[in-house]
């Protein structure tokens, strides 16, 4: 009868609003997230929805410009702060950090639902900015628009601000855990690819995320004060916030996706029951590119009139982040070479990631190349381009992630026809959205326009008709997930046949402190026996 | 005319465009090239080792192959190395205007651009021969702007209290769109101009005929200030009928007592509206955002006052 309450599953260990509100279980911290950025993904895409349909004309629709301005703005930095940098560190991270180390919990669990709590007071401000005015600066909070004084401007940079330090609290608790929690056998090598990829994302969320703070601590000031820091008509210099903004959201750029390389990493290894080609490089390079990724923010600036050396430089140093991101891609394409090929829901979406970032990491390379990116930058191009990395890459892969894992954290199955078919409108969706995107931005067609020339309606028509198709491909997939909640099949412990320790050693759903003995881990995360055909 | 637009980009009209476009073609094959090869072989692993029996594990664990994760490193380092030089050729070539360029004045401001020349006028739209270096100097009175014309593949943001420089030759004769890429505000969207390519002779004509049109030749104050208020972008914010905009409309404005942010009022006489040109956050009138460019160093007096004639007229 009275079982130990370590022995039964997270959810029934306790019960009650309160129990989940005060918990330090990093399994439900894991999950409040995820509802948490699911609800702020859907808000994010209804922005995104409505701008769309405003843009199927180029003329004046059923909103005005001002409108617009405030709707791209919100997408912009609900979609950044509240959805893919957070995404899958706090929602995917904490729950399986500890479970695939073979740990009870993160090194700090107090300090982790304070991160979560961060977030959510971030989250508030972000919405409590909505009953102060329109916030129309982008997500980009360039000077010296930003400073304009607008209250509902300051709220979002307040919010922003409270945001990052979720995100560095988030980082420093992965980094510890990794280093301390290891179970008895876990060595360096032996730790899954989804761990390495946390380990990089949190070093660049301590690193670059306080960069970020002082800017928009900066950016209040000179509202507030009208000290000249960014303003040129106060002396200031508004490079200057370009240099800030860039130093921290280009690591951003891979505290987006570096998790997303960790996600399917694990899911190719699972489906085609084979090694990752090149763990050590795909380990070391997730570090490789985190390090690097910090010298290459100017090549955002190339016509913003910094100098020609910096921008030579900085094109040249961007190249190199390029490279170890290609390897990847075909390391990854190797590994599925004399595999056992499962097409899952989840699968989908890994090859979903690799067809999207392909196209992603290519029309990257072009913007490195000096001359072009000079008639490329502030574009729809440039718009397509961070959409393929992360919609189509981070975003894929955290649905991807959700799908593998969520037997494990609810303990049912969920229908696999209607999960593939929602994983195929999706990809279907997101590619009509955003391809035509790519073609009218080469043409010259420049973001964040309200108005636009007309001969690019047909890519305006053909965007907004894929983003019909991506939500209904995206609601599909949800609602396959909560119908599962209520009729799918129990899941065994290790439906996948996966061989890290959330699948061998915990059960499904796991039991409050993960396991029931500390695992001892004799050998890699993806020996899979081979068999003779 | 026989148009140079393509599938990816835009018709090209000035000596850059080729240049930048070969670069374009050239990563599109070697990127279609990888896309290909990518996904063909993704494509075919799938088939070629689907899992037919739940069962089922693989039929080997390469995890290392020496050879091929030299090639695959090395052939896209030597790849992206000579994709960089490439694009800093095209780059410092773009950026070093060649002495024989003429130079023109861009002032970007919310939401116009007027383009001034050393005859000592100024135009609403760009005006340059064919086949002759035009460098533009820009700079902005209030945000940031970027000034861009796609068919020249010239692009250079406007940023407040500085000067920023890009330069073209334009290749052939024609009207090319000008657009503002750098997010402003309300009517970023509608910041528009056009370059008006046009040959020698005809622009030394219109030169001179703008020289001296700018002059106020032949026209009453009220005429030239009906083209200033369109030159100098006050149409942008401005209507002169009631329309309601950005800014007050300037219908029945001569004369009024006009209401301020701070309270005050004061009557809309030839002092009040030099004062809100030149100055406007001195005197916000209310209800409306104090977002009106500064036009202090770039407007001239005699525009002013042919403004003022502009409006009072506008009963
Ligand atoms: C970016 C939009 C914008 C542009 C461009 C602009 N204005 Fe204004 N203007 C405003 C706004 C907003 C106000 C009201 C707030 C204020 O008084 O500053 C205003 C106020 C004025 C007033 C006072 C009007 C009144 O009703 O009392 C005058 C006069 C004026 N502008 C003249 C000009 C002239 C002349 C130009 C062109 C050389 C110009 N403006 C360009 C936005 C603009
Ligand atoms: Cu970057
Ligand atoms: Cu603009």
């Amino acid at each position: 009868m009275s079982a130990h309450a370590e022995n039964i599953n997270y959810f029934k260990a306790s019960k009650g609003f309160m129990s989940w509100l005060v918990t330090v279980d990093h399994k439900r911290i894991g999950l409040m997230y995820l509802a948490s950025i699911l609800l702020f993904f859907i808000t994010g895409g209804v922005y995104a929805g409505l701008f769309r349909l405003e843009l199927w004309g180029p003329l004046p629709g059923f909103i005005s410009p001002d409108t617009y301005n405030h709707l791209f703005t919100m997408h912009g930095v609900i979609m950044v702060f509240l959805v893919v940098v957070p995404g899958i560190p706090g929602a995917l991270g904490n729950f399986l950090l500890p479970l695939q180390l073979g740990a009870k919990d993160l090194a700090f669990p107090k300090l982790n639902i304070t991160s979560l709590y961060l977030y959510w007071i971030g989250a508030v401000i972000a919405l409590f900015s909505l009953t102060q005015g329109r916030a129309d600066s982008g997500w980009t909070f360039y000077a010296p628009y930003s400073l304009s004084q607008n209250p509902a401007v300051l709220w979002m940079l307040v919010a922003a601000f409270i945001l990052g330090f979720s995100s560095i609290l988030t980082g420093l608790n992965f980094i510890v855990t990794i280093h301390k929690m290891r179970a008895p056998g876990m060595t360096w090598f032996r730790m899954p690819l989804f761990v390495w990829a946390l380990y990089a994302t949190g070093i660049m969320q301590v690193f670059a995320t306080p960069v970020l703070g002082i800017t928009l601590l900066l950016l209040l000031m000179e509202n507030f004060f009208r000290i000249g820091i960014f303003d040129p008509a106060l002396g200031g210099d508004p490079l200057l916030m370009q240099h800030f903004f860039w130093f921290y959201s280009h690591p951003a750029v891979y505290i987006i996706v570096v998790p997303a390389f960790g996600v399917v990493s694990e899911l190719i290894a699972t489906f085609s029951r084979k090694d990752i080609f090149g763990y050590k490089f795909i380990a070391f390079s997730s570090v490789a590119i985190t390090i690097i990724g910090f010298l290459v923010w100017g090549h955002h600036m190339f016509v913003s009139g910094q100098s020609e050396v910096a921008d030579t430089i900085f094109s040249f140093l961007t190249f190199f982040t390029a490279v170890p991101s290609a390897i990847k891609v075909f390391n990854w394409t190797t590994t599925l070479y004399q595999g056992s090929i499962k097409l899952t829901t989840p699968m989908l979406y890994a090859l979903q990631f690799l067809f999207n970032f392909t196209i992603g990491g290519l029309t990257g390379i072009v913007l490195g190349i000096l001359s072009v990116d000079i008639h490329l930058h502030d574009t729809y191009f440039v718009v397509s381009h961070f959409h393929y990395v992360a919609m189509g890459s981070t975003m894929i892969a955290f649905i991807g992630g959700i799908y593998y894992w969520w037997p494990k954290m609810t303990g049912r199955m969920f229908n696999e026809t209607w999960g593939r078919l929602a994983a195929v409108l999706v990809f279907l969706g997101f590619n009509l959205t955003f391809f035509a995107q790519l073609i009218m931005g080469s043409q010259g067609s420049p973001r964040r326009y309200y108005n636009y020339l007309t001969e690019f309606q047909i890519y305006h028509q053909i965007s907004t008709a894929g983003i019909v198709v991506l939500a209904l491909g995206l609601f599909m997939a949800l609602f396959n997930l909560l119908i599962s909640l209520k009729n799918g099949a129990i899941a065994p412990q290790n439906p996948w046949g996966a061989r890290t320790l959330e699948w061998t050693h915990a059960e499904t759903p796991p039991v409050l402190y993960n396991f029931t003995e500390t695992p001892v881990v004799t050998q890699g995360p993806y020996e899979y026996p081979t068999e003779k055909v | 005319m026989e148009t140079t637009k393509t599938f990816w980009l835009p018709e090209q009209a000035s000596t850059f465009a080729d240049a930048v476009d070969w670069a374009f073609g050239l990563y599109f094959w070697i990127s279609l090239f990888f896309f290909a090869l990518i996904i063909g072989l993704i494509t075919y692993f799938v088939l070629r080792y689907a899992r037919k029996r739940p069962e089922q594990m693989a039929s080997g664990q390469m995890i290392h192959n020496t050879m091929l994760e030299l090639s695959w490193t090395i052939i896209p380092l030597l790849i992206v190395m000579g994709l960089f030089f490439i694009g800093m050729r095209g780059y410092w070539h773009m950026r070093v205007a060649p002495s024989d360029a003429v130079t023109i004045d861009v002032v970007g401001r919310k939401w116009s651009w007027s383009f001034d020349y050393t005859q000592g006028f100024s135009n609403d739209t760009l005006v340059v021969p064919v086949h002759q270096p035009v460098r533009l100097r820009v700079t902005s009175t209030d945000v940031l702007h970027s000034f861009f014309i796609p068919a020249f593949r010239a692009k250079a943001d406007v940023i407040p209290g500085r000067y920023h420089s890009l330069w073209f030759e334009a290749t052939r004769t024609g009207v090319f769109p000008v657009l503002c890429t750098q997010y402003c505000g309300t009517n970023h969207s509608f910041m528009l101009s056009a370059v008006k390519v046009l040959e020698r002779e005809e622009y030394d004509e219109w030169l001179k005929g703008a020289a001296e049109a700018a002059g106020g030749g032949g026209m009453t104050p009220a005429e030239f200030g009906a083209t200033v208020y369109t030159k100098r972008g006050c149409n942008a914010c401005h209507s002169p009928d009631g329309k309601p905009g950005i800014g007050p409309t300037w219908q029945g404005l001569w004369g009024k007592s006009r209401p301020l942010t701070n309270g005050s009022s004061v009557l809309a006489d030839e002092a009040y509206i030099r004062q809100s040109i030149l100055e406007p956050p001195t005197q916000v009138v209310a209800g409306f955002q104090p977002i009106m460019p500064p036009y202090k160093g770039i407007i001239s007096d005699r525009e002013i006052e042919a403004v003022i004639a502009y409006i009072q007229t506008l009963k």
